[in-house]
């Protein structure tokens, strides 16, 4: 399975993330494969997710690719500069991998590096224009490629932007992010289900496959926490109950989720479910939610 | 435009001024005044902290604007004092400790940092305006500019990452992208913000900058 033919066929379509660790140690990821392979149409992997520095997205993507997963690898503009965003999406093609996400990428300041000099030489939307140029066979100077790349690029979207001239310019963004060559969006985690058909029927016209992020939740603490702090994401009151009185959280948590995942499957055209740490529950979600 | 200072560590002070006993004080009357940070007030609190510290001051001064020409002809009016210090210790912005590099013969050291090219958006606070990118954008965003204002620079629109109109890094800041767009809006100018914005050309912030201007 992989996610372009997959998504081409209107399937409902399931990707998972895939963090990787800080260190060399692969025994995780290795298990993850093992567990994922035949479930999920792709993997994605994180690109030193919040600025902490880890092992990194490409490596971690070949890895997957030897082990019989179709990685997404997820390209960030905060640590390389329009010559090394280059030449890592070559890298990543003579590797087999195909699928790139383009992202702007976390602000440094809030990792485990403070101190690092952020690049963002170019920002997501240049990044998949760059991606359909070398596509078309030229680097983004105009020379001439020997041998070119034949990518599947995907964006990002925050469906929950709380105000509207916020909304609006999420919106006005996904649009130069398709102009820009972005053949499929996944999006930050959807909770408020009712808010995120709002947001499909605004992005209906723009036929573009969104898979709408799904985050199961872990405990209380951790709903509130990203109600508080994590921009777009808006945990109901009524699921934030439901995992109070949850005596198994873990239980709970998956079923929140699954339950979700079936009232989004007529809504958009796949999920992508972020597990951070819970990787290898992902199974069992996708049990509870019939896929 | 002002050049936004702050006073250094006085620890980071002293370890500059380990091998000198005697040292001369100079402030700026300029930006640093109005910052608080080597006007005549802060010079002289200075002048008792190196004093505590062990250290000899051999004479002081706040030169009007320490980063022109008159610098010289300051330094030439106290060159006694000047000459009975081992070094001189500069209140003022990087271009005021290189102005006093460059007409002193004595090592001269900076007591501040300097942090940006701003203004004063209301009583004591300060923002940047400007970092000089060589290429001003400011005619497609409705005249804020997202290099200063957004805290990753973008030029196609912003991150996910505002909360309540605010930015995720500095919670106290506006979004420059909602900032654009409302008064994009306000100018009927709103297709603007819909256009592809090429990557920028970071060549001309290629460095030692120079420029050369037609003389008349």
């Amino acid at each position: 399975m992989s996610l372009k033919p997959v998504l081409d066929t209107g399937k409902f379509v399931v990707t998972a993330e895939v963090g990787p660790l800080k260190g060399t140690d692969t025994t995780d990821i290795e298990e993850i494969a093992e567990l994922l392979r035949g479930r999920v149409d792709a993997t994605n992997v994180t690109d030193q997710q919040s600025s902490v520095m880890r092992l990194g997205s490409l490596a971690t993507c070949h890895l997957l690719k030897e082990r019989g997963l179709d990685p997404v690898f997820q390209l960030t503009c905060r640590d390389r500069n329009r010559l090394a965003l280059q030449s890592d999406l070559l890298s990543a093609y003579v590797l087999g991998i195909e699928n790139v996400l383009a992202i702007t990428g976390d602000l440094p300041s809030l990792g485990d590096h403070p101190q690092a000099k952020p690049v963002y030489d170019l920002d997501s939307v240049q990044l998949l224009w760059v991606i359909s140029r070398l596509n078309e066979g030229y680097d983004m100077a105009g020379n001439e490629l020997k041998g070119k790349p034949s990518f599947f690029p995907g964006a990002v979207v925050n469906p929950g932007a709380d105000t509207e001239a916020a909304f609006e310019l999420q919106l006005i963004k996904m649009e130069k992010k398709i102009a820009a060559g972005a053949r499929f969006f996944q999006t930050q985690a959807v909770y408020d289900v009712d808010a995120f058909a709002k947001f499909m029927k605004r992005v209906e016209g723009f036929r573009v496959p969104v898979l709408a992020g799904i985050i199961p939740l872990k405990s209380v603490g951790m709903a509130r926490f990203m109600n508080k702090k994590v921009a777009g994401v808006f945990v109901p009151e009524e699921l934030i109950s439901k995992m109070a009185a949850a005596e198994d959280k873990a239980r709970t948590g998956i079923e929140i989720a699954a339950n979700l995942i079936k009232q989004l499957r007529g809504m958009c055209h796949g999920v992508h479910i972020m597990a951070i740490g819970w990787e290898k529950k992902v199974p069992e979600l996708l049990d509870a939610a019939g896929l | 435009m002002i050049t936004i200072t702050e006073q250094k560590p006085l620890e980071q002070i002293l370890q500059y001024l380990e091998k000198c006993r005697r040292v001369y004080l100079i402030g700026c009357g300029t930006c640093a005044t109005m910052l608080h940070t080597g006007g005549k007030s802060e010079v002289l609190g200075m002048k008792d902290k190196l004093e505590a510290a062990g250290k000899k001051v051999t004479g002081w001064m706040v030169i009007p604007t320490a980063c022109d020409e008159l610098t010289r002809v300051a330094l030439g009016e106290n060159a006694k004092d000047i000459e009975a210090a081992d070094c001189i210790l500069v209140m003022a912005c990087a271009f005021g400790v290189q102005t006093v590099t460059l007409y002193a013969n004595k090592p001269a050291y900076p007591a501040l940092n300097t942090l940006f090219i701003g203004k004063e958006e209301r009583p004591a606070y300060f923002t940047e305006i400007c970092l000089q990118c060589g290429e001003c954008v400011l005619g497609q965003y409705a005249g804020i500019c997202p290099m200063t204002q957004c805290a990753k620079g973008l030029l196609n629109g912003p991150c996910g990452g505002s909360k309540n109109g605010k930015c995720e890094q500095e919670p106290e800041h506006d979004c420059a992208w909602i900032l654009i767009y409302e008064r994009l809006k306000k100018l009927g100018e709103l297709d603007k913000m819909k256009e592809f914005v090429p990557p920028k050309d970071y060549s001309k912030m290629k460095r030692p900058r120079h420029t050369e201007v037609a003389r008349l």
